[in-house]
């Protein structure tokens, strides 16, 4: 690679970490006052406008707190699992295209970080990486709770990762590929007049068990059996203290990220343009023309635009996540593992069995 | 009489009562009145009855106490302390005069035992200190009148 593809990436990769980075605090602070609001309180508004610093603060109180490592614990498991639990996170976004493609200084630039051939695979394998930091920190903290909340958590992700894999195959056989950018590509056909072939469009029933099946693998309400506070305490890190506990944290946030990105970029038509954005293409392109000098200011506008609509799709689900949460109670342990074998998984089966059928019959 | 509910075939989906109560917290938070009190700059309303941080009422200045133990006879949690002395005028009236809020647990028996109105319980309920030193109140303190009772 020369100088400039490696310029190109690692400016693809800073976004990336640094939007990743910077969606934790947002969301805590959407999730404390979204959760408020739904509740009939205010929340924190004290910290900053609207209490937006209150992340910020947050954030100072878990670096400053001290770093408890209580003495029964497997300090080595101990100290590796929440690095275990945060590097799968970040990792998994890497194959998430989050605009088109783009020329820059005559070379074809794929935005997204990398263009693998085998993309949603590359996610499944990645994202369930996680649950062995998981398991490590509540077997770790010699505790009865930990090691029951991270067992619950590895019965949990096993059993919905079936399903979750099985019905994306429905999209995978529809657009040909596991490669999410021409996925997302395939997307911006045409399935009806004025309906954009999106995934949801030809998918539905894939799409409501992938959407369940993701709240079961980010252990998110109803599905956050792993933490039950009521029942374990907080499941595998109630011994974990200041930034270790930040890091877990850190962690959910970020696989939410994950899962509202793939969510978006299966079923929602990923980067492409929300109907009617394309209107703004010519107007965003003459501003650019006169802030600054480009070829092809109209591609730029595009992506742009493509970043807008990306990102406000990923908002949507990001706050799905948040309405879902303080909405649903915590299924129970039974049900949960009900629904998991016995109506995901025949579902999604039947799915494919479906979707088999109508595309040999070419209705999609 | 037990009802049985027989739930429909839409209803086994859970999928329409899951958006029903999707709705329902959207509603919640973007129509309902919030309850929450922002406390320094909004207060709650409390009834003239309410039983806060004491003092002697007096008349042009001079106390209506005349230091006849009954209140902290009264007094369950044993928080008021008064030394008894004479005026001039043969008349008696607390030298010392002290409550210690920290232990008070705001019964109002004082007030009710006080023959000559003095002790009283105002509204105030702020009463956090520094030093354990503030928490006890003395005469000079508490003849500030806070109260209209």
């Amino acid at each position: 690679m020369e100088n400039t593809d490696w310029i190109i990436m690692g400016a693809k990769v800073a976004l990336i970490v640094l939007v990743l980075l910077q969606v934790v605090p947002m969301m805590v602070w959407i999730e404390r006052r979204g959760s408020a609001l739904m509740q009939n309180r205010l929340g924190p508004n004290r910290v900053g406008p609207l209490g937006l610093f209150q992340s910020l603060a947050d954030v100072v109180k878990f670096i400053a707190k001290e770093d408890m490592v209580p003495d029964h614990v497997n300090k080595f498991y101990f100290w590796m699992a929440p690095a275990v639990v945060l590097i799968p996170a970040f990792m998994t976004l890497a194959v998430v295209p989050f605009a088109g493609d783009i020329e820059i200084l005559g070379r074809l630039v794929h935005m997204q970080v990398a263009d693998l051939n085998v993309g949603v695979l590359y996610i499944f394998s990645i994202a369930s990486l996680g649950v062995y930091g998981i398991i490590m920190a509540g077997w770790s903290s010699n505790n009865k709770y930990s090691l029951l909340g991270s067992l619950r958590s590895s019965a949990q992700m096993i059993s919905y990762e079936l399903s979750m894999g099985l019905s994306i195959i429905g999209i995978v056989m529809v657009f040909g590929s596991v490669n999410l950018r021409e996925i997302v590509i395939g997307q911006g056909a045409e399935l009806l007049p004025y309906i954009p072939k999106w995934g949801i469009f030809i998918q539905p029933v894939g799409f409501i068990i992938f959407l369940a099946s993701v709240y079961a693998e980010t252990n998110r309400l109803p599905f956050d059996l792993p933490e039950g506070e009521s029942e374990i305490v907080a499941g595998y890190h109630l011994e974990y203290g200041s930034m270790k506990f930040a890091l877990f944290f850190m962690a959910e946030y970020i696989n939410m990220v994950t899962a509202s990105a793939l969510l978006t970029s299966l079923f929602f038509g990923g980067y492409l343009l929300l109907p009617g954005m394309g209107y703004l293409v010519a107007p965003i392109s003459s501003i650019i023309t006169k802030i600054i000098e480009v070829p092809n200011p109209l591609e730029w506008a595009r992506i742009i635009l493509e970043m807008v609509s990306f990102t406000l799709k990923v908002s949507f689900f990001m706050w799905l996540f948040v309405w879902v949460r303080w909405t649903l109670p915590r299924f129970r342990y039974d049900q949960l593992m009900d629904l998991g074998w016995k109506v995901f998984l025949p579902l999604s089966l039947g799915n494919i069995v479906v979707t088999g059928v109508l595309i040999y019959y070419k209705v999609i | 009489m037990l009802v049985e509910k027989k739930p429909g075939f839409l209803h086994k989906f859970y999928l329409i009562e899951i958006i029903t109560g999707l709705l329902i917290t959207m509603r919640n938070m973007l129509f309902a009145k919030k309850v929450t009190i922002q406390y320094p700059e909004e207060r709650r309303h409390y009834s003239n009855r309410y039983r806060g941080l004491h003092y002697i009422k007096a008349v042009n200045g001079v106390e209506n106490c005349t230091a006849c133990m009954l209140c902290p006879t009264v007094c369950p949690a044993e928080c008021i302390h008064i030394e008894a002395g004479e005026r001039d005028d043969k008349e008696k009236y607390p030298v010392t005069f002290e409550i210690d809020i920290m232990r008070c647990c705001y019964c109002g028996f004082c007030e009710e035992a006080c023959p000559k109105d003095a002790i009283k319980l105002s509204n105030i309920y702020e009463m956090a200190q520094y030093h354990r030193e503030q928490g006890i109140y003395d005469k000079a303190a508490l003849v500030v009148q806070r109260g209209e009772k």
